[in-house]
């Protein structure tokens, strides 16, 4: 969920109003949004590198907010405000309207070199724009949020911004290779060429992180007005020529990805949130970009959608009894105007190019129940009908697992996630005869594979108990997992009863006792006759050579007991003797 | 079966294992002899009816008016601790006796006090060590009493040191004769005559450590109301022997002590994290659930996403956020018409929805993972109901391990636990997903309920539940729940009107509350102190006051 820090004082002239603390978490719960925090940038300095660092810092008042992850509209200042107030009903929603200039359009063309790295690219421009230092920072704060969260890290969408009074276009977004790219990017004194800039990045704590964007193309993407000055490498930096300051009054943004959709999103909440502060409030210039295959189109799109809902499928959905018009009235405090149509029971709705979150009518239906306050909602039951019934493997379990208690082992819960070690070379076995799933991406050895099987969990439960008293017995039932190409994903679980008896002996007979009052709990018979068990000798490498029995239950092999290998005893850092017994209670279904 | 099979273990060796359980009794660690030794409830040292407390009788039977423990001890000349033993016994019995603890302060030396009072003190020993011709200081520093005599004697102005002597430093007499002071005031102590010195003497030998002041409890013992020298033996336990003589009615019994602690029955025990597991089975059991299948970690990409319109750029399926298999890498198996119409619905939408318009590829939603949530197996069985027609309405839980490749911290693991729950049937609301959920949480011992608008990407609407908590004093969320999107409904073949509300909380966090555990790695995994299982109590979810997790769910 996005974090939006605002200050707290510039939040509350725009809202033209003040709220004690409580009252404006009141007004976030409200909304569906949390005031997560309340600091100041000195409080957060000085929690990250100490009192001394912060020493000089503003100690404005600020708000954290988290923000709904799909609300990119309010990711800044602006938007919060605009949005509350709406809710409220102190504003009306504004109208946002793409106009052409009186002059040439600015155009962006596409060559087709971008097709295979980075093929979509929109563009816009804002006039005669009036920044102060906090919507200056706002600005460059937005698209940083959005950069993070819809742009995915930069990997779907960039956002370029530049001062057009320093450009002339037509401009050429196009790819190159890397040796040909030389431009100064922002902040640096002097041009390097893109292979340069990759490896002097390479150590930004801030740009690192998407060099693996473009890194391995033989061909990088590149944005050049008509004189060849370098607007942009994206989705790495902008050049210092283009610049915005506070003092800039005409902006060219562009938007490059890889996701058409969401370029234009992203090109639509910038305009819309900052052409406020525009000579013609809420008025975005149309720029044109020409594509590739010779066709052209116009952005920012700023479309409008209407959409039609029947006033009683959201009563029914949200278990309200509103009005028309009543519904009409909560959708336009959510910044979709509303009004009733047709019938009187349709409503229909105008989703604004802020409102890229709203794709099906449930979504309406949701802000219609959060301006009619959730908690304003009469609580009822369902008439649903239902028997309920126990998965029969968990009732098994649980029925299992209260008899293994009343035997005197306690129960243990271990992790399913393991290192290859634990369930190969610590039991004596190639990781290759486990059958294990590996998982591709672990950062720790810890999470390799999923277990293959419980005795691991249990030894290390163990080597973490050392100083409890003797005997140690110990039990768990839950499962493992083993590949399997008849399941439709690979691998399937198993459930497995593993127990441990751990003492100055090995204890065979009790761990063997323990198998005969399974097999009674079971109502399985000793004898190998039919629906009988019996264990037989055996051998496994975990195994202390002819102290090992295989147990067949059922007609079938459904696991093994025996006293543990002392070499298995000794990599699991025990000391003691050990006798295990681990079985497959699948079968006893 | 066939009996005598077990070869390798003789008689002997079946006789040497049973000696060594009987080690285990009587050898385990100190705690277990403590609780043993705790768990006596009759007094095991001094016996009621000892020699120590029949002499302690008859004297005070001869006594005027009572006696003093200590002065008795030292006229029997045993320990006092002894005659405070028969007290107590003595006291236990009843109005036998009456005894009235005193205390008094006493100076008495220490060791090397005793030592002084004996042999002199240092620097007098050094004085009489230094023969008329002098003494080389090396020797003299090399006696016993060396170093602290001799500065102590110089202080004394009783000796001096004549450094131009040839063989180095030399110590000579300077008086004739003194007096060992130290020796005769110490003496004094060890007498009983210590008031004889002053304040500040006593205080000069205490900060020497000659000294040092000790209190004494002793007992005024005085005849009882029931004051008699003749008391018949006590017995400590019943017999069995007793029971069929009949001679327990004659015996007096020995009091029990009932403030000691009784001895643990020695049994198994279940995880406490499972106890509450089984608390939350019993109340979806309760409420009509009907438990769904999740007997399965691994999971495609497709049922743990795609299937729940969860599009395929979403954070959640990076590879910070989820663990992907490298082997088996993908599902070999997906019920293709029904990918075809998730496909659609994402990348152009249906069913009503504008669908997320991108390339949606199948290679995605084809990679193994663990499954990041148990909605994965809601999917699975929502699907399955979608099949069978008619509809028929449903309730459904499920508990089980959910994995996470996050950052690990005190209050997440990579894997935990998720509590769901779904009902789907025709026409249900918002109000009806809050009222299941009052019930769900009242169930819990929660009452004081209220609901955040949220989003999540495949429930719309979507609310956070959150409850009071009294201790922190602030509203902490508990759950999150919301009524499934049509684009995840819709493509699997359920009816259109068919609404499907849900909810999940984690069973970490309220268990972590329940039993006051801080660190998560204090109850999963294999590194929980086994004492702490060991010790845990019943989870009766309801008969708290309120166990809400503290932060949000996982």
């Amino acid at each position: 969920m996005p974090t939006v820090s605002v200050k707290r004082d510039l939040l509350f002239q725009a809202l033209g109003r003040t709220y004690t603390d409580e009252e404006f978490d009141e007004l976030c719960f409200e909304f569906g949004l949390e005031l997560d925090e309340i600091t100041s940038e000195k409080e957060i300095i000085s929690k990250e590198q100490g009192n001394v660092k912060a020493a000089g810092a503003s100690d404005v008042v600020l708000y954290k907010i988290d923000v709904p992850a799909n609300r990119y509209d309010l990711l800044c200042l602006e938007g919060l405000v605009r949005g509350l107030q709406v809710f409220k009903e102190r504003i009306k929603a504004p109208v946002y309207k793409r106009v052409m200039p009186d002059g040439k359009i600015q155009k962006l063309i596409i060559t087709e070199e971008t097709a295979k790295i980075r093929p979509f690219a929109v563009a816009a421009v804002l006039r005669n724009i009036k920044f102060t230092k906090d919507r200056y920072d706002s600005f460059i704060e937005l698209q940083e949020k959005l950069h993070q969260n819809i742009c995915r890290k930069r990997a779907l969408v960039a956002i370029g911004t530049h001062d057009l009074d320093t450009l002339s276009g037509p401009f050429t977004y196009t790819a190159k290779r890397p040796s040909d790219i030389k431009f100064k990017p922002l902040n640096k004194t002097k041009e390097y060429t893109a292979c340069e800039l990759m490896n002097i990045y390479k150590t930004d704590n801030h740009l690192k992180h998407y060099l693996h964007i473009i890194e391995n193309k033989p061909l990088y993407p590149v944005i050049y007005d008509s004189n060849g000055v370098v607007l942009s490498m994206p989705p790495i930096i902008n050049g210092d020529h283009s610049r915005i300051t506070v003092n800039t009054r005409n902006i060219f943004i562009e938007c490059t990805g890889t996701d058409f959709t969401k370029a234009k999103i992203v090109l639509d909440i910038i305009v819309t949130m900052f052409s406020e502060y525009c000579e013609n409030q809420f008025t975005v210039e149309a720029a044109e970009v020409v594509f590739p295959n010779g066709k052209s189109s116009t952005f920012p799109e700023l479309a409008y959608r209407k959409e039609m809902v029947r006033a009683d499928l959201i009563n029914k959905k949200v278990g309200i009894r509103e009005t028309p018009e009543n519904l009409a009235k909560l959708l336009t405090r959510m910044y979709l105007k509303s009004e009733v149509i047709g019938d009187g029971n349709q409503i229909e709705i105008e989703i604004p190019p802020t409102r890229a979150d709203i794709i099906h009518a449930c979504d309406i239906v949701e802000d219609a129940a959060i301006a009619y306050g959730y908690n304003n909602i009469q609580m009822t039951l369902p008439k649903t009908y239902t028997i309920a019934n126990q998965f029969p493997l968990n009732k098994l379990t649980e029925l299992l697992r209260y008899d293994m208690a009343a035997a005197g082992f306690t129960e243990v819960l271990t992790f399913a996630l393991c290192s290859q070690e634990d369930i190969a070379d610590k039991l004596g076995l190639d990781i290759s005869a486990t059958k294990a799933v590996h998982i591709s991406n672990p950062k720790t050895a810890e999470f390799q594979v999923a277990r293959t099987t419980l005795l691991p969990g249990l030894l290390k439960t163990i080597a973490a108990n050392r100083k409890m008293p003797l005997p140690l017995k110990l039990f768990e039932i839950s499962d493992i997992v083993i590949k399997d190409s008849n399941t439709d994903v690979g691998a399937k679980n198993y459930r497995h009863l593993c127990a441990v008896y751990y003492n100055k002996n090995p204890g065979f007979e009790i761990i063997h006792g323990l198998l005969d009052r399974i097999m009674q709990l079971l109502d399985v018979p000793p004898g190998e006759d039919k629906g009988g068990y019996v264990i037989k000798a055996s051998e496994g490498p975990a195994f202390f050579p002819g102290r090992c029995a295989e147990i067949f239950a059922r007609g079938q092999s459904v696991g093994k007991l025996g006293v543990l290998h002392p070499d298995v005893i000794t990599k699991f850092e025990l000391t003691m003797p050990c006798s295990s017994l681990e079985i497959n209670i699948g079968p006893f279904l | 079966m066939e009996q005598g099979w077990r070869w390798e273990l003789s008689p002997v060796h079946l006789l040497r294992l049973r000696h060594h359980t009987q080690d285990d009794d009587t050898l385990s660690p100190a705690l277990r002899l403590d609780t043993f030794k705790m768990a006596m409830h009759t007094p095991d040292s001094a016996m009621a009816d000892g020699p120590v407390a029949e002499l302690l009788l008859r004297r005070l039977e001869a006594s005027d008016g009572g006696l003093d423990s200590a002065e008795l001890a030292a006229e029997l000349g045993m320990e006092h601790q002894a005659v405070v033993g028969a007290v107590k016994s003595l006291q236990a019995l009843g109005e036998i006796i009456e005894a009235e603890l005193r205390s008094t302060k006493r100076w008495e030396l220490t060791a090397e006090g005793e030592e002084i009072a004996r042999e002199g003190s240092h620097e007098a020993r050094v004085f009489r060590s230094i023969p008329p011709e002098g003494l080389a200081q090396s020797e003299l520093m090399r006696l016993p009493s060396g170093k602290v005599g001799f500065s102590k004697a110089m202080s004394n102005k009783w000796i001096r040191v004549d450094k131009s002597a040839a063989d180095g430093p030399r110590v000579f007499r300077v008086v004739d004769s003194m007096e060992d002071e130290v020796q005769r005031r110490l003496q004094l102590v060890q007498g009983g005559q210590a008031e004889k010195l002053g304040e500040k003497e006593r205080s000069e030998l205490r900060k020497r450590k000659l000294l040092a002041e000790v209190t004494l409890k002793t007992y005024w013992v005085s005849k009882g109301s029931a004051f008699s020298t003749s008391i018949s033996k006590q017995e400590t336990e019943l017999s069995p022997e007793m029971i069929s003589s009949g001679s327990w009615r004659d015996r007096p019994f020995k009091p029990y002590n009932f403030l000691a602690h009784g001895v643990l029955p020695d049994s198994g025990h279940l995880h406490p994290l499972l106890k509450v597991r089984s608390q939350f089975r019993q109340i979806f059991l309760e409420m009509g659930f009907t438990e769904m299948p999740t007997y399965n970690f691994i999971e495609s990409s497709f049922w743990n996403f795609d299937a729940l319109f969860q599009p395929q750029q979403h954070p959640a399926r990076d590879q910070h956020d989820t663990f992907f298999l490298r082997d088996p890498a993908e599902a070999l198996q997906l019920p293709m018409d029904y990918v075809q119409r998730v496909k659609r619905t994402h990348s152009q939408g249906g069913y009503g929805s504008q669908g997320y318009k991108y390339t949606w590829k199948l290679d995605e939603a084809r990679k193994n993972l663990l499954r990041t949530h148990t909605t994965s197996a809601s999917a699975r069985a929502l699907y399955r109901l979608a099949q069978k027609k008619p509809f028929t309405p449903v309730k459904y839980f499920s508990i089980d391990r959910v994995f996470r490749n996050e950052t690990l911290d005190a209050t997440h693991l990579a894997e935990f636990h998720q509590i769901e729950g779904v009902v789907a049937d025709h026409g249900l609301t918002l109000g009806h997903l809050m009222g299941v959920l009052r019930e769900f949480f009242t169930k819990l011992g929660i009452t004081q309920l209220r609901f955040k608008p949220a989003y999540n990407p495949y429930t719309e609407p979507s609310m956070e539940v959150f409850s009071y908590h009294q201790g922190l004093k602030k509203w902490v969320e508990v759950g999150n729940s919301g009524v499934f999107r049509p684009e995840m409904l819709l493509p699997m073949g359920l009816p259109e009107n068919v609404s499907v509300i849900a909810w999940g909380l984690s069973l970490e966090r309220p268990t972590m509350i329940k039993y006051g555990i801080n660190n998560i790695r204090d109850l999963v995994g294999h590194k929980v102190n086994l004492q702490m299982v060991y010790d845990s109590p019943l989870c009766r979810l309801d008969a708290e006051p309120r166990p809400p997790p503290t932060q949000e769910a996982a």
